[in-house]
């Protein structure tokens, strides 16, 4: 557990990249402690949380689909492709209906929950760009 | 006492943080007022660190960010076997810091951090300039232990017998090496001990090499001196060599007449329990140890890696300075440059959070590694990670390898998909 840092707003300076040579900027901040709290069930999902959460997951995909899943090789673009189609696709590697070389080993490690964020995730990036 | 991901779903819908920014809409930056801009620095421009300067501004582009790395332009590690083997030039695996400069606008500064002050929140640079920072995150890689081998030390590595354990002129000079060697000669592979970058690399060498010697100089042979009894996906290596390069590659655990004492490189012998054994080419991979600057900032343990909260990657030795890649200690995750930039990510979603004064989000983690037996031959690695009262743990149930009655189409694929793989990852990373 950390403790809390002082806040020193005033010293904080604005810092604009390329501009700040030779200056010394003083840091300030309040780190939150890096552990998780014990987890308090509610009832309603915060949508904010949920997107946060499915932007999280998703993340993992760009290593190999590309940022933002869209692909500049042989691997297939996740960008481009409804939540329906997306969410179908990876529960189908995860049951093993569908057959992959390494999407199977990948989906078995998220819940049917996380694969409906994933999905949505990257089915709103797509409507949202086009 | 593992908290599940299920409970971390309850997290989220318990709404911890209060006012919840979704890390989408970045409008609304409460930061911002009073003409303050928060100010990361990342060292390091590796895939963790290029990966969390890229994803900090994409993220949150009100934030500032400033990469400080060194070298202009970045060589990767994975794919460099590929060019010892002839199948890449080193152009391929070379990527500049052009993108994150112009298209996420990221501030890169070709300099070495001398030191850091966590306390006050500065670093210094060789070239004389002191810079602040909100949060700092630091991405050094890894150095060597090169005392860990009598007979061994930077100047030998530099010289005659490279490690080619980080990209570069150590590369070029071993391709060089397999090159000007005789037909007939062995190429000795030496590997440390776990933990070291990239597990199952020395073996997709030992392969690649195999690959190029057969073609050039089918009388040579490649010894694997290990310092190990077992070593990543043996059993598919295994088969793949006994099926591209019968007799070609031998392997020799520790205790197998595999443990290096010692190293001439006068008379290019290792010395082993079993004798001294002569190599035309020796590559030595020594043990390692986190970057330099992660020990000169007192961000190392005790073995010299850096212990880090799981969850946000921020140094349990140094609040406010995070680290990633190679150099921390993140639990079942290997030391691989798809782990690192899956960190950076996570590093990079835990800092704008923190910068909020909110918790960092639970995290997920994933690591896909592939591995080169020969051309149209392709096996994989895949783990998926989450954060547990005990650290990161891969989640039961997922990843794992290649299956090991894989057919040769499933084989000839992953091959494909390794280099689909690099092409973007290097695009998600530099790109």
């Amino acid at each position: 557990m950390l403790p809390k840092k002082n806040v020193m707003l005033g010293l904080v300076f604005t810092v604009v990249p390329l501009f700040h040579a030779g200056s010394t900027v003083m840091a300030a901040d309040a780190p939150a402690p890096a552990t998780v709290a014990a987890p308090a069930p509610t009832p309603a999902m915060d949508p904010a949380k949920m997107r946060e959460r499915g932007q999280i997951l998703a993340l993992s995909c760009s290593g190999c689909h590309g940022t933002d899943g869209k692909s500049s090789s042989i691997m297939p673009s996740i960008y481009g492709k409804t939540t329906g189609y997306i969410e179908s696709a990876l529960l189908d590697f995860k049951s093993g209906a569908r057959m992959s070389t390494v999407m199977g080993r990948h989906a078995k490690g998220y819940t049917p929950e996380e694969i409906h964020l994933i999905a949505e995730y990257f089915g709103n990036l797509s409507k949202k760009k086009n | 006492m593992s908290i599940s991901r299920r409970d971390f779903n309850k997290l989220l819908v318990s709404g911890v943080a209060g006012s919840a920014f979704g890390l989408f809409g970045m409008s609304g930056n409460t930061f911002a007022a009073g003409g303050s801009k928060k100010h990361v620095v990342v060292v390091g421009g590796g895939f963790g660190g290029a990966a969390t300067a890229k994803y900090l501004r994409k993220l949150d582009p009100s934030i500032s960010v400033t990469l400080i790395e060194q070298k202009l332009s970045y060589i990767t590690c994975p794919f460099s076997n590929w060019v010892l083997g002839g199948l890449k030039t080193m152009k391929d695996i070379t990527h500049t810091y052009t993108a994150l400069r112009t298209k996420h606008g990221v501030n890169v500064i070709a300099d070495r951090v001398v030191s850091i002050d966590a306390a006050k929140g500065t670093l210094k640079l060789a070239g004389g300039r002191v810079i602040g920072y909100d949060r700092l995150v630091v991405s050094p890689g890894i150095d060597f232990k090169y005392d860990a081998i009598p007979g061994y030390s930077q100047k030998i590595a530099e010289s005659k017998i490279p490690h080619a354990w980080q990209a570069g002129p150590q590369t070029v000079l071993l391709h060089r090496q397999l090159q000007t060697m005789k037909n007939g000669g062995a190429v000795l592979i030496c590997p440390p001990d776990n933990p070291f970058r990239c597990p199952p690399g020395p073996y997709e060498r030992a392969s690649l090499v195999a690959h190029y010697l057969k073609k050039h100089k089918p009388k040579s042979k490649v010894i694997i001196l290990d310092a190990k009894e077992k070593f990543s996906k043996q059993g598919l290596f295994t088969k793949g060599w006994e099926r591209l390069y019968p007799g070609m590659i031998e392997w020799h655990s520790s205790t197998g007449g595999g443990k290096v004492l010692g190293v001439d490189a006068k008379a290019m012998t290792v010395e082993t329990d079993f004798g001294a054994i002569k190599g035309a080419v020796i590559n030595i991979i020594p043990p390692q140890k986190a970057g330099k600057i992660a020990f000169d900032a007192g961000l190392t343990n005790e073995k010299g890696w850096c212990p880090v909260h799981p969850a946000s990657f921020e140094s349990t030795l140094h609040k406010g300075v995070h680290v990633i890649g190679d150099a921390c200690i993140a639990g079942a995750m290997p030391k691989s440059g798809f782990a690192a930039s899956s960190q950076g990510k996570v590093a990079a979603a835990a800092i704008i959070n923190m910068l909020r004064g909110q918790e960092p989000a639970p995290p997920s983690l994933v690591n896909t590694c592939y591995s080169l037996i020969g051309p149209e031959y392709g096996i994989s690695v895949a783990g998926v990670y989450e954060f547990a009262a005990t650290g990161i743990i891969e989640i039961p149930g997922s990843g794992g390898l290649t299956p090991a009655d894989a057919s040769d189409d499933q084989l000839a694929q992953e091959a494909m998909f390794a280099e689909g793989w690099y092409t973007n990852i290097s695009k998600d990373i530099w790109g």
